[in-house]
Formats: structure tokens, C-alpha cells, sequence
């Protein structure tokens, strides 16, 4: 088993049915809400949160390779406010051992490098071999947190990964990246990061068995003080402000070109290049 | 507000990338109120000739890094070589493409150095020494406007197709320097790039796309959509009904567990409209439906719709604008 902060040396005798996955999941607005602004921040009252779609195919993946190597932990991680343990449940019904609520009421996402940096120092009291997190978070598209959280944590990553292969000592995972134009094939050594791109797998949904045994699992509050930070360290750590969110105005509908098919269609190419010079 | 701004230029086989020369619009218009100096970074294969290539934009010295450790990117290489060039230079702001590379790497940057990064921004602006950027949030259904906390150094992801292509410099050239290609220790390597059948064009940066969704019935329809982006020089797109019908690959498609684009102009056919769609491409120019259902949500976010039969109205268009480019 591999501690985070020790020595290689020390996890010589790791066995391959032997390993922990951290996944690192967030609630976000559902994308149908509506969304309201108030005083320059999103209104969240009436919005329906979810699991950050992404960070389920962080979960589903996670659930895979326990389900081919049998002993593996899956350890669930969020940071948020109360109602983010509805996300840490939905992962343990869906099959994840045991979940840590880092609880804080408003660090929201907005600032990777703050959530990242809280989130490492959780992870450092916790066991992982492979940190899995979604590639990003769907409310503030950042696309950050896994990669500076694998540099906080001086450890390699693999970000926007649509197929993972674990070789069967555990030590060594062979990951597909989208980059332009292509896939790239990488090797990383464990303990590692990735961050899970659509295409990875395709998430289930929770039994009904799944959603009565999360009752028995664990979940643990955390506080950031209990991890030894202050508010002080904590507000020192932010890199970004946020001055104000503003809705736009909203705009008409479309002007719909009217006539049979084939007019419409010579209409249409007359406006775009006339009135709307985009052609 | 002191100093230099950075841009992190990117190289697609032996050409510079159009995001590039984005970048150094983008870092012009900052530098310009503050008499700041533009400098670029080109690391990786081929840097060295596409060097001089990128000195003949507004920029006044092209840093370039080019090794054998360096031929694949990888994040702990690349972001190494960047990050000592920035110790030594000491720039304000850091401009990256808001790409697969350019998110990477900034990422890894903003974790190494510990400084701040701001991704996917569509407006920059210098007030009186603060660097403001705005960018969507919530799929593009708000904006923000975002400063940094430290305004010694900080790095901004620009979103690909918002700034013009900057003009080559009058006369001037820029001057090309060697730095250093150390890449310390690399654990996650890049063992070989699978590319993909064809020279796909990336649809994040494209001008034009051509979309399609359920109404395109199945995949023996796409042809429809490739030969009208054909014609406009443009790429095509997908809905998540047509991906998840499996009529299209997923590198396709466009919205929120897709790609978001901007491109100038966006042609929706047989798209209804769900928010997921609209969060991948509301921030497009120019948005065109196509659709048999009058009461689309489609038709509320678009400029110009045509109620009617995409198999009726796609030949048409793309026999009028062949006629147009030939």
C-alpha cells in the first residue's frame, strides 16, 4: 500500500491485489438549471446539484479496475459545502468503499489553485495509488484542479485520459490523452493522477442494493482546520478573484428565413454573406 | 505595472499554429497601454526553424528550446523548460492557447510555481496595470470578470478564434535565442501519438462548423454534413444524440461533456437544442438552424433558421456556395 509522503522503499512489499483509488468528485449546478446571479455570485438557491459528470467517469473507471483486480479500495474525496455529501453518497451507492467532506462553504471551484491546494492536504492523510478526478468541472470549466493537485503533490499526471491500463503489478498504468489531432499514448509510473475525458467508460447507475448499503459506509467530516489550516493560510492561498458574474442580456430569436426549402437555403447564403459577413 | 508578456507558442508539424500568432495579438493589445515587451517561447521539435518564422510578428525575442527530451511533449519536461525561462525573465503575464497543450501545460506551470491561472479567457484588458480577463461560466450562461490575486505573474489560457491573427511586424525581426532544453526528471512519457485516419481538423480552432444531430437520421447522412464543410472550408460537428447513436466519433462533438468552439459561424442541422449543445457553442458568431420542428429551442439562440427538411436544404447550400468559391 502506498502513503502519499513515504518513501518507495517502504511500499516494497505491495502486493498486485493490493491497491487504493482516490477518486476526487465535486457537486455541481445541473446544467438545465437556471442560472440566477445576486450580488455579482450564482444564486444557488433552487438549483439542483449534481455530480460533476466528468468525476463520474472518474467513479465508473475507479469501479472497473476493482472489479478486474478484486482488492481494491475506492476512497471518495470532495470539497464543498453540507450538501455535497449527496455527491459522496451518490459515488458509495454506486459502489466506492469509504468518503472524506472536506467542508467548506465557499470555496466553489472558481480558483483550481485554492481548491487544489486544500485537496492535497487531505490527500496527504489519505492512501492512493491512482488519484482519479474528472478532466474538469462543468460549472466553471477550469480544467486545472487534477494537474496542479498532482504538482502539489510531486506527482506525474495524465490529464484528459479516454482509455487506462493498469499492468498487473500495479505499478505501471498505460493511459490514452486527446490531444489535436490524435491520441497520445502514455506510461506513468504509480502513484499518479489522471483526469477522465468522455469516452473512458460508460457510468452506471446505482442499484438499488447500492443506494441501501450506503447507509453502512463511512463518511467522514473533515474541517480545513482539522487538516491544520487556518483562515489566514487559507485566503493566502487563493491566486484569482472573482470581481462579479453577470448574466448577458438575452436575445432574440432567430430570424427564420422563410419559403420553400430550396429559396430558404439560396436566401440563407445571401444573408451570410451580405448582412451577417461571415462567409 | 512592470516588465514582459510571454506567449507560449504552439507548432503543428512544421508549421506555427494560428492560436500562436492569436496569442501575440492578444499579448499586443495588453502590452500596448503599458509599454510592456512581447516576448515569445516556441519549445519542442522544430522550434528552432519555426523561430525565425514567428520573428517576423510584433514580438522582440522568440525564446526557443529544442532536445532530444523535448521531441514528445510532456508535461514535466515542457513545464520545466517554461517555468525556468519565466524564473529568469520574470514576465507579468503568461499567455497559452486555451488547447489540449496549452491546458496542460499552464496547469502544470500554476501548481509548479504556485501562481495563478485563469483558463479559457475571451477578453483581456489592461486597467491601469491590472490585468482583467473575462470568461464564460456555467456554460456560457454568465460571464465573469476575473483579476489576480498577485499581480506579479500571472497566466491566462486564451480561447482559440477570439483574437485576430496578429499582422507581421513592419521590417522588424525579433530576436531568437537558445535557452536551455533541461527537463529534469520525466516519469510520464509520451510512448507513441496514434494518429487519426485523415488530417482531422481540430473544431476548437476551426472558422466554420456544420453540425449535426438526430435529425441526421444515421451515419450514412454525415457525407451530407462533410461535403458541405467542405465547401465552406469549415469542419463538421455533432450533437451527443448523433455521438451516442455512435453515427460519429466522439472527437466530434460539441457541448458540454464535448468541445466547446467559437467559431464565426455555426450551422445547426437537425440539432432540437438541449442546454448541453448550447453550452459548446452559444459563444459562436454566427449560429444557423436547421431544423423541421418550428418549436426547436434551437431557433431561440440562433440569427437565421430555416424551418424545413435538412435533406432538402443542405444540397442546396452546398451547390450554392461551391458555385460562390469556384
Amino acid at each position: 500500500m502506498w502513503r502519499l509522503g513515504t518513501s518507495a522503499a517502504d511500499s516494497f512489499d505491495r502486493g498486485m491485489d493490493d491497491m487504493n483509488l482516490l477518486v476526487v468528485l465535486k457537486q455541481v449546478p445541473d446544467t438545465d438549471a437556471q442560472i440566477r446571479i445576486k450580488d455579482g455570485k450564482l444564486d444557488t438557491s433552487g438549483v439542483k446539484f449534481v455530480v460533476n459528470p466528468y468525476d463520474e467517469f472518474a467513479i465508473e473507471e475507479a469501479l472497473r479496475i476493482k472489479e478486474k483486480r478484486g482488492e481494491v479500495k475506492i476512497t471518495l474525496l470532495t470539497l464543498g459545502p453540507k450538501r455535497a455529501v449527496e455527491a459522496l453518497k451518490s459515488g458509495l451507492a454506486l459502489g466506492a468503499d469509504e468518503a472524506f467532506h472536506l467542508v467548506h462553504e465557499t470555496i466553489d471551484g472558481s480558483d483550481p489553485y485554492l481548491s487544489a491546494f486544500v485537496l492535497a492536504k487531505a490527500i496527504q492523510k489519505l492512501e492512493a495509488d491512482i488519484i482519479l478526478c474528472g478532466k474538469q468541472g462543468i460549472d466553471y470549466y477550469c480544467e486545472q484542479t487534477g494537474i496542479i493537485l498532482a504538482e502539489l503533490l510531486n506527482l506525474p499526471h495524465v490529464a484528459v485520459v479516454t482509455k487506462l491500463e493498469i499492468s498487473d503489478d500495479g505499478k505501471q498504468v498505460t493511459a490514452h490523452r486527446e490531444i489535436d489531432g490524435g491520441i497520445e499514448v502514455v506510461e506513468s509510473p504509480v502513484p499518479l493522477v489522471v483526469t477522465a475525458q468522455k469516452g473512458l467508460n460508460e457510468p452506471r447507475y446505482a442499484s438499488l442494493k447500492g443506494i441501501m448499503a450506503v447507509r453502512t459506509k463511512k463518511i467522514e467530516e473533515w474541517s480545513l482546520q482539522s487538516l491544520g489550516l487556518t483562515p489566514d493560510e487559507i485566503s493566502g492561498q487563493a491566486r484569482v478573484n472573482y470581481e462579479s458574474v453577470t448574466t448577458p442580456p438575452s436575445k432574440p430569436p432567430a430570424k427564420i428565413i422563410q419559403g420553400e426549402a430550396r429559396d430558404a437555403a439560396r436566401e440563407l447564403v445571401k444573408i451570410l454573406i451580405e448582412e451577417a459577413k461571415v462567409i | 505595472m512592470p516588465g514582459k508578456i510571454l506567449v507560449v507558442g504552439e507548432m503543428k508539424g512544421d508549421s506555427l499554429k494560428k492560436v500562436t500568432l492569436e496569442l501575440v495579438s492578444a499579448a499586443n493589445l495588453i502590452a500596448r497601454d503599458g509599454g510592456l515587451e512581447v516576448d515569445a517561447v516556441l519549445v519542442g521539435d522544430g522550434s528552432r526553424k519555426l523561430a525565425s518564422e514567428l520573428a517576423a510578428y510584433p514580438v522582440k525575442t522568440v525564446y526557443v528550446a529544442e532536445s532530444e527530451s523535448l521531441k514528445n511533449y510532456s508535461s514535466e519536461g515542457y513545464s520545466s523548460v517554461v517555468s525556468n525561462l519565466m524564473k529568469e525573465i520574470s514576465p507579468y503575464g503568461v499567455l497559452f492557447g486555451q488547447t489540449p497543450f496549452g491546458s496542460d501545460l499552464a496547469s502544470s506551470i500554476s501548481g509548479k510555481l504556485g501562481v495563478g491561472f485563469v483558463s479559457d479567457c475571451t477578453g483581456l484588458s489592461n486597467e491601469g496595470g491590472k490585468l482583467v480577463v473575462t470568461r464564460p461560466v456555467f456554460g456560457g450562461k454568465a460571464s465573469a470578470r476575473v483579476s489576480f490575486r498577485n499581480s506579479s505573474l500571472c497566466l491566462m489560457g486564451i480561447r482559440p478564434n477570439v483574437f485576430a491573427v496578429a499582422e507581421k511586424a513592419n521590417g522588424a525581426k525579433a530576436a531568437v535565442k537558445e535557452i536551455s532544453g533541461e527537463t529534469g526528471q520525466i516519469r510520464a512519457k509520451v510512448r507513441e501519438v496514434l494518429k487519426e485516419v485523415g488530417e482531422r481538423i481540430e473544431l476548437t480552432e476551426v472558422k466554420i462548423i456544420v453540425s449535426g444531430g438526430r435529425g441526421m437520421k444515421g451515419p450514412e447522412n454525415f457525407p451530407l454534413l462533410e461535403g458541405l464543410a467542405a465547401a465552406l472550408g469549415g469542419a463538421v460537428g455533432a450533437s451527443r444524440a448523433a455521438v451516442d447513436a455512435g453515427w460519429i466519433d466522439h472527437s466530434h462533438q460539441v457541448g458540454q461533456t464535448g468541445k466547446v468552439v467559437s467559431p464565426t459561424l455555426y450551422i445547426a442541422c437537425g440539432i432540437s437544442g438541449a442546454v448541453q449543445h448550447l453550452v459548446g457553442m452559444s459563444s459562436s458568431k454566427c449560429i444557423v438552424a436547421v431544423n423541421k420542428d418550428p418549436d426547436a429551442p434551437i431557433f431561440k439562440f440562433a440569427d437565421y433558421g430555416i424551418v424545413g427538411d435538412l435533406f432538402e436544404v443542405l444540397p442546396v447550400l452546398k451547390e450554392e456556395l461551391s458555385k460562390l468559391i469556384h
